[in-house]
């Protein structure tokens, strides 16, 4: 075993990753709650929102070369983080309005959902590679990554601050709006009963547009975060989508703090496991513990879906 | 006039979609250079025209749809309603067809139409590869006819039994990695003290293929829809990740080549199979055929309705007598076992890695068999046919790297137009034709005008209970 030091560099990097795939897990989260459906292509909207951020940033960064700082840095931060985050929204709102409502409008079989999202998907990160080439961009230096403070003998750089602050905001965010606000009891209503819900006067269609875009502009966010540390490609998608799908049924899908307790969790499992046995086994361990987790409470670790018990 | 203006609008957008689709390409300097290439000036007419033509023919068709539901409604009103009323629902898009049909072809309806129906098929598929230019006879063998046994296999599990798996693909990794084990002393790390004809393989490679899906099941069928999905897909990539990194077993990412081909040593009979595509291409319709023969079988037996029970309504199949746990593992085991075959067929034919068993595969494998129609046979191998084959003619007529693109719109397109698939399973057998063998076939041939997981409400009246297994 490592040292304390290391153990702590370890939680912290993990805790770090967590926190991203906490982001994108609840953009499944909402969907699911709302309406029961897989939303596979969510990745893609993760996907788009990077690059969103990214060309923003990039049209913005002074091209000297020269790291900005102070104010400079912190609204150049800002700016990706709202860029990436309308592109997420505005990639969600398409994708429900050109690859779900039609089925919606049909009466189409569920798996009909899970499929045409795959078809999207294919589609949109093809596209995408297409238009912004198939090579990995990094993000533009936005401030100079030092390490800030050192707990416990880890290191936690500025830019693990900034994700980490970001995270947490738009967590903390997420949970008073479905659980405070009318249109988290709208969306709570609709992940209840969605036809109860529209008898008693919600709007389904509106709620169910209203979530998607909500898990767009927190997995473009997301994705812009993400960026920031492993660039930006068209395939980037896929792995932390997986992953924070994963994390969403760790904690019991449908549930806001159950995505964000095993994204965490998985974030940490990912960044021990590596670390204990070879990092090129990380995903077999993760995905272990997932299958351990619902071998033992089948319906995740928090288990209930939106105000209903599973 | 607003309706028009919509369709205005999908006409366009469509058009525009094309229109980058098609356009130029752009890059991470220049992301906004393929759609500006894209809507240039003497491109962008031709589209604009496009437009026009199909916002023409959005409106025609909204024309006719009305002038149809006006009929209807008229002819409804005389037949006096809640049957036609019934029909009339089913038959929005596309099920109008094969009820049409159905009162003309009196000779052909039923059992003896459905064999010369597929008879003619056959013949069709046998007689046309041999003309073919070679590369479309290797898309036909590992393209489409080892991706049409897999979906066959998926389907039992899928189709029949209702249970999304996600890592399908992993029992054809499976009975790969089996085949190279026990063919070939070289070509893996470690191999069997003793090497085996490929075709004595087939029938272990099935076993362990079946035993791994038994494995994976036990523990894992408890778990209900979405989280069962997720729990497959990550054995999915737990196999194809062990695959790649576990170097001294499996040979690592570099995968596995030179296994000796399939071949018959009798006496009288010697004969290898070689590089020529094509004796491959007839053993998969072999094989094809064989699973397709076995599978209708089941389907119209005791097993088959027992999963049907279970699709629609697990709850209503165990208070009904099904052994549910038995029967979905029986699935399970069935569609692995289909994998493993075809498993065996891609190592001896071909080279393999761990890269060829992703969850990409298994997502491809899942949209072959909703692509095709859930739960037919026919289905699934058209789907297989359709999918792989546009993908293949894509190859030659667009960008080799642009071809997930058009891939992914005539999928999306697809589900919105066809959410049932290609070719969905008869709603239910004829009724009287021909003597049924089943004891209990009276009490279960009831309604099951849905066929697809998930939608059916209350139709549980198709467990009856002479199904108890």
């Amino acid at each position: 075993m490592g040292s304390a030091e290391q153990i702590s560099q370890l939680a912290v990097d993990g805790l770090m990753v967590g926190a991203l795939y906490a982001v994108i897990a609840l953009g499944y989260t909402l969907v699911y709650g709302v309406l029961q459906l897989i939303n596979f292509a969510h990745s893609e909207v993760f996907m788009l929102g990077a690059f969103g951020g990214l060309f923003a940033c990039r049209a913005l960064v002074p091209g000297d070369g020269a790291t900005p700082a102070g104010l400079a840095a912190a609204g150049l931060v800002l700016v990706g983080l709202v860029a990436g985050a309308a592109a997420g929204g505005a990639a969600a709102y398409t994708l429900e309005r050109c690859a779900y409502r039609p089925l919606r409008r049909r009466g189409a079989p569920r798996l009909a959902y899970l499929i045409s999202a795959i078809g999207a998907s294919l589609f949109a990160f093809n596209l995408a590679g297409k238009e912004f080439g198939r090579q990995s961009v990094p993000v533009p230096d936005l401030f100079a990554n030092r390490t800030v403070v050192t707990v416990l003998g880890a290191e936690i750089s500025t830019q693990s601050l900034v994700i980490a602050a970001t995270a947490l905001l738009m967590l903390l965010a997420v949970d008073h709006l479905v659980a405070d606000t009318r249109l988290g009891l709208s969306i709570r209503a609709v992940a209840q009963d969605a036809e109860c819900a529209g008898l008693m006067g919600v709007d389904v269609q509106r709620v169910i547009v209203v979530t998607f875009v909500l898990g767009g502009l927190l997995a473009g966010a997301g994705g812009f975060l993400y960026a920031m540390t492993f660039n930006a490609s068209y395939t980037m998608g896929f792995v932390p989508g997986i992953k924070a799908f994963t994390a969403a049924v760790l904690g019991g899908i449908g549930n806001v703090r159950g995505a964000v307790l095993g994204g965490l969790l998985l974030g940490l499992v990912e960044s021990f496991g590596g670390y204990l046995f070879d990092a090129s086994y990380k995903n077999v361990i993760a995905f272990t513990v997932l299958v351990g987790v619902l071998l033992v409470r089948p319906s995740g670790l928090l288990g209930t879906r939106l105000g209903r018990p599973a | 006039m607003s309706g028009r203006l919509r369709s205005l609008r999908t006409a366009g957008l469509l058009a525009a979609l094309a229109a980058v689709m098609t356009g130029p390409t752009g890059d991470a300097d220049h992301p906004l250079a393929g759609i500006r290439g894209s809507l240039a000036f003497p491109r962008v007419l031709f589209f604009a025209a496009a437009a026009l033509v199909l916002w023409a023919a959005l409106l025609g068709r909204d024309r006719l749809r009305a002038q149809a539901r006006t009929l209807r409604g008229t002819a409804l009103g005389r037949l006096a309603g809640p049957a036609g009323a019934g029909a009339g629902n089913g038959n929005g898009n596309g099920n109008g067809a094969g009820a049409a049909t159905r009162p003309g072809a009196t000779w052909l309806s039923g059992r003896r139409g459905a064999v010369l129906g597929h008879a003619a098929l056959l013949a069709v598929a046998l007689a046309v590869p041999p003309v073919l230019p070679t590369a479309a006879q290797q898309a036909l063998v590992s393209e489409i006819g080892i991706y049409a046994l897999l979906a066959l296999g998926l389907n039992v599990v899928v189709g029949y039994a209702g249970l999304l798996d996600l890592g399908y693909i992993a029992f054809f990794a499976i009975g790969a990695y089996t085949t190279a084990y026990l063919t070939s002393a070289d070509a893996m790390p470690w191999h069997a003290p003793w090497q085996l004809n490929p075709f004595f393989v087939l029938p272990i490679a099935l076993l362990v293929a079946a035993v791994a899906g038994v494995v994976l099941g036990g523990p894992t069928l408890r778990l209900r829809g979405d989280y069962l999905a997720i729990v497959t897909l990550g054995f999915g990539e737990i196999v194809q990740l062990l695959a790649n990194n576990a170097d001294g077993v499996t040979g690592g990412p570099r995968g596995v080549f030179g296994l000796p081909p399939l071949s018959v040593e009798l006496p009288g009979v010697r004969y290898s199979w070689g590089l020529d595509p094509l004796p491959y291409y007839y053993l998969l319709i072999a094989l094809i055929v064989l699973v397709m023969v076995v599978f209708g079988r089941w389907e119209r037996s005791r097993t088959g309705r027992a999963w049907t029970a279970i699709r629609q309504d697990e709850v209503a199949a165990e208070a009904t007598g099904v052994a549910t746990m038995r029967m979905k593992l029986l699935a399970f085991a069935v569609g692995a076992s289909v994998s493993g075959f075809a498993g065996v067929v891609v190592a001896t034919k071909q080279f393999f890695n761990p890269q060829s068993f992703g969850l990409q595969a298994s997502l491809l494998v899942l949209t072959i068999v909703i692509f095709g129609g859930m739960g037919s046979r026919l289905g699934v191998v058209l789907g297989a046919l359709v999918l792989q084959g546009t993908a293949f003619l894509l190859r030659d007529t667009v960008p080799p790297a642009d071809r997930f693109i058009y891939f992914g719109a005539v999928v999306v397109l697809m589900m919105i137009f066809r959410p049932e698939g290609l070719l969905p399973p008869r709603a239910h057998r004829p009724r009287g034709s021909g003597p049924s063998r089943d004891r209990s076939v009276e009490s279960v041939e009831s309604v099951d005008s849905d066929g697809a997981a998930g939608t059916s409400r209350g139709v549980a009246d198709q467990a009856s209970p002479g199904v108890v297994s």
